[in-house]
């Protein structure tokens, strides 16, 4: 049963490796808990599952498999008819457990002892040998030792409570592919991080010390380094109004997350295509403007590119002169894209668009191909495709 | 069936996921991995495990640059060089000159302990694949004195991670790992119980309501965590603030009483004022 459970989750996307899997049946084993299925959902979950955003995965494979199986100790008590009962039981039993029941009073006396039973138990009992429950020696719950003993569930209904716990995929909006906020952000511009030596000299520098002492005839001669810091150096391109407007506040994350990360980060906007001109401030973006040529000189070649858009416009936009929008552009869209691209070789685009509409937007076709594929969605998978390509 | 169970100590509720995912971990001696929303009490569960199972509690906080040998061990070769030129005696054993580490504390103590290693993520990238031999075997080497260091008893490793960078899956396939899950409702009642246990019924669920509907608000860029609400019924408290003044009917009428403690970012304040404007213009 586990194993097809082990498959499973496999099956489903989760990366469980076998030590993980006999951790696992190592605890089982032990007894760790007792027979619960909320129990045995919580400890499978801390051993095969390490990434709170695959949890929503887990929830649904564990779902799927286990169903049939939670159900068979579910029945609800009050409604068993007795024939039923008896028939489960009998299937099971050998002449001579059956000749241990007759001695008990035959299958009558028995259906009484289990309602009497039911009816006495109040609480949720495990172990033991008389009332019901699970992994006990009374002929009636589950997992028994009693030889196929009745399968009923627990007063209470633990377990009808437990498979909502995953039935409920709480952890749904943890799950990798949704758009993301802030922190998940940080989390993948932190793969662009580098680190170098820059600025004033602070940190002993063991090698260059024992070095310079060993020639300074065993006298202590300290020598200093500079701390690490991170040297990445970014440029960041975003497309703002028109079509953008839907897309702001993930672009607003993205901002304020590529912020605070990056220490050199330089940032300016842009109307669906690049254009001889950029802005800073969207308040002033006619009056004051740079000149992308001038960006192109004043930043090097060792920035790395990331523009943002949703690359929806009329594709007149990116190919032909003039066929800006806002103004009369003297090169294509196309030709500046080629040349910011020859600038700066590490270069990607993130599109808040979402994937599945691309193919049916010429537009982000011609820019994904202007961008030779490195065009990316704007989701934390597709940041870190994204930041993977600029390493 | 070990004999050691965690469930939550007289000042801190954990629910069962989290008491099954502990409990494990203490039966296979293995580390566990927690993560959450910061003020989740993620670094409070390791010192009320040591409480409840009323073990020793060692702590390791690890810093951007802390390195995986410093749990270990350093060897202050600065010190040794200062002694020799001073010609001092101890110079001569190179064991004076070695400082031993938290996880060298925990493997020498003579009841199990409980180690904390505190926010993982913050240290470089290779930091826990550095600490996969050790925290899978419970040993190390030391080269300057030639001696294996082995655990008297496993201990009881507790990691807190604030998911600022991805662990290696050969670090993580060596820990259990449990995920705080923002408290609901009920586990709120709970949580706020233990902290303050004479608290008015009336005042915490009119708190609980302004506290939930806060931290709906859509836009918030952080919203307020246990650790905060906590805060907050502390200063409700001391202030003494009037039932009425939390019970104002509509929470999106006005700010609530203190909010400082609650909202941590002026922007998070403006948001909120505009909603509150916002709301009152459509009612007129």
């Amino acid at each position: 049963m586990l194993t097809g459970f082990f498959f499973e989750l496999r099956a489903g996307g989760l990366k469980v490796s076998i030590t993980e899997f006999l951790t696992l049946l190592e605890l089982l084993k032990q007894r760790e808990i007792s027979f619960d299925v909320e129990q045995f959902y919580y400890l499978s979950r801390a051993c095969l599952v390490k990434d709170e955003s695959l949890y929503d995965r887990f929830d649904r494979v564990f779902s799927a498999h286990f169903k049939g199986i939670e159900d068979l100790f579910t029945p609800d008590n009050a409604e068993i008819p007795d024939e039923w009962l008896r028939k489960q039981i009998e299937l099971g039993l050998s002449e001579e457990e059956k000749a241990q029941i007759e001695a008990m009073g035959g299958w009558e006396k028995l259906m009484e002892t289990l309602k009497q039973r039911l009816q006495e138990q109040t609480e949720r009992h495990q172990g033991g040998s008389k009332w019901i429950g699970t992994g006990g020696t009374s002929p009636f719950g589950a997992y028994g030792y009693n030889p196929e003993g009745i399968r009923i569930g627990q007063e209470g209904s633990r377990q009808r409570r437990a498979v909502k716990v995953w039935d409920k995929r709480e952890f749904k909006n943890l799950d990798d592919s949704l758009e993301l906020g802030t922190r998940n952000m940080k989390v993948a511009l932190r793969r662009l991080r580098r680190f170098a030596r820059q600025g004033a000299a602070e940190e002993l520098d063991l090698p260059d010390t024992i070095d310079s002492t060993a020639k300074n005839a065993g006298f202590l001669d300290l020598k200093m380094v500079p701390e690490r810091h991170n040297a990445t150096k970014v440029l960041l391109f975003l497309d703002v109004g028109g079509s953008m407007d839907d897309h702001v506040r993930v672009c607003e994350e993205l901002f304020s997350a590529a912020s605070s990360e990056f220490k050199h980060l330089e940032y300016f906007y842009f109307h669906n295509c690049v254009y001889e001109g950029l802005w800073k401030d969207n308040r002033r973006r006619h009056g004051v403007r740079t000149p992308t040529m001038d960006v192109l000189h004043k930043y090097p070649a060792d920035y790395k590119l990331i523009l943002v858009g949703d690359a929806t416009m009329s594709p007149y936009e990116i190919q032909h002169p003039g066929g800006s929008v806002e103004h009369w552009n003297e090169e294509s869209g196309a030709t500046w894209m080629k040349r910011l691209l020859n600038n700066y070789p590490k270069a990607i685009w993130l599109n808040p668009e979402p994937m599945q509409r691309w193919p049916y937007t010429p537009s982000i076709q011609m820019l994904a191909q202007l961008m030779e594929d490195r065009m990316y969605p704007l989701t934390v998978a597709g940041l870190e495709q994204g930041m993977r390509k600029l390493l | 069936m070990s004999d050691l169970r965690f469930s939550g100590t007289d000042r801190y509720v954990a629910t069962e996921d989290l008491t099954t995912a502990v409990n494990a971990a203490v039966t296979l001696g293995r580390p566990i991995l927690i993560k959450g929303e910061p003020g989740t009490g993620k670094t409070q569960l390791a010192e009320e495990i040591a409480r409840g199972l009323k073990r020793p509690l060692l702590q390791w906080h690890v810093k951007s640059t802390t390195k995986a040998q410093q749990g270990l061990y350093e060897y202050d070769a600065v010190a040794r060089l200062r002694d020799s030129q001073l010609g001092d005696e101890r110079v001569h054993d190179i064991a004076n000159y070695i400082v031993k580490g938290p996880m060298w504390e925990a493997f020498e103590q003579d009841t199990q302990p409980v180690l904390l290693i505190d926010e993982i993520d913050k240290a470089d990238i290779e930091f826990p694949n550095d600490l996969l031999r050790e925290l899978d075997r419970m040993e190390f080497y030391v080269y300057e004195t030639h001696q294996t260091i082995v655990a008297k008893h496993r201990p009881i490793i507790v990691i807190t991670s604030n998911n600022e960078k991805e662990l290696p899956d050969a670090f993580l396939r060596r820990c259990f790992f449990h995920y705080i899950r923002f408290p609901d409702k009920e586990t709120m009642i709970d949580i706020v119980d233990v902290h303050y246990p004479g608290l008015k019924k009336e005042l915490l669920s009119e708190a609980l309501n302004a506290f939930y509907e806060l931290r709906e608000t859509p836009g918030l860029k952080k919203k307020p965590s246990t650790s905060e609400l906590l805060d907050w019924l502390k200063l409700l408290l001391a202030e003494d603030i009037p039932l009425e003044a939390l019970a104002s009917g509509d929470r999106r009428k006005a700010l609530p009483p203190m909010h400082g403690a609650l909202l941590k970012n002026e922007q998070d304040v403006h948001l909120f004022e505009r909603l509150i404007f916002l709301h009152q213009r459509n009612n007129r």
